[in-house]
């Protein structure tokens, strides 16, 4: 089959051959690789940052955001952030909102913590389709917003799936 | 959505002690991104809320998005100052929802 393909690219653009093969099992077997189009942007980032947060003035610090430099395997990418704050009754983080600006959609999370957590720090795991920027902030009980943002390189992309 | 979620705590903690707890769920997580074989969109069906109640006070929720990886693992912090039950609560798309509690001593 490797043979026909070969030939068929000869003659014929990569994504028609591709479509010819829709039928086939190698279609079946990468279909779930091909991801939709990426449609967020840096700009659709920046604004839903602003509009989950409440400001578009940010002050650095404070806020780490730990992921790899180097991902993999976009499908599972590992990341924490933690926020450097006492987390007390008058001084709390109230939450945290990550955005990636080249996935399909800029949302990830929000985090709403309380005083309750005792310690600002939260992880979990996210699709990256393409190398991209991740952003995080963090809402603090004084109003005051915090950001910090982080490029990860992505060998292969996981938002198809 | 009947699969177990997993839970990882502590059962007998120190009055005060704050404590990781990391929680995981088998959900595929569908981004509404996919088609199938036939070009047509898999609807997106995913889990968008997490929280975490102690002895009935709120102390973490997330709201989650397609962009969080197939079965979302989420980890937090919680101060224990006393022993109670910490109730986590999933919710999906279709308004699902997935309950767990775990026992904590305080000591």
């Amino acid at each position: 089959m490797s043979n026909t393909i070969r030939k068929l690219e000869n003659t014929l653009e990569r994504r028609d051959v591709l479509k010819l093969l829709g039928l086939g099992t190698v279609a079946a077997a990468t279909g779930s690789i091909v991801s939709g189009e990426a449609l967020a942007t840096p700009d659709s980032a920046a604004k839903l940052i602003s509009k989950l947060s409440g400001t578009s003035s940010y002050k650095s610090g404070k806020i780490t955001l730990k992921m790899p430099e180097i991902a993999e395997n976009g499908a599972t990418v590992p990341l924490t952030v933690r926020v450097d704050s006492p987390m007390t009754a008058s001084s709390y983080v109230k939450s945290i909102h990550l955005a990636a600006d080249k996935n399909p959609r800029s949302e990830v999370a929000s985090f709403h913590l309380t005083p309750a957590s005792g310690k600002a720090e939260v992880s979990t795991r996210m699709r990256l389709a393409k190398t991209q920027n991740v952003i995080a902030v963090a809402v603090m009980s004084d109003g005051s917003v915090h950001r910090v943002s982080r490029l990860v390189k992505v060998t292969i992309g996981g938002c198809g799936g | 959505m009947a699969r177990k979620p997993r839970i990882k705590l502590p059962k007998s903690v120190n009055k005060g002690q704050v404590v990781q707890i990391k929680t995981l769920i088998p959900h595929k997580m569908e981004t509404g991104q996919r088609k199938n074989k036939k070009g047509g969109k898999i609807p997106r069906f995913i889990i968008n809320k997490v929280e975490a109640v102690f002895n009935g006070k709120p102390v973490v929720t997330a709201d989650l998005h397609p962009a969080i990886s197939a079965n979302p693992y989420f980890a937090f912090y919680a101060r224990i100052d006393e022993s109670g039950t910490f109730k986590f609560v999933w919710t999906d798309d279709k308004g699902g929802k997935v309950t767990t509690s775990k026992k904590v001593t305080a000591n």
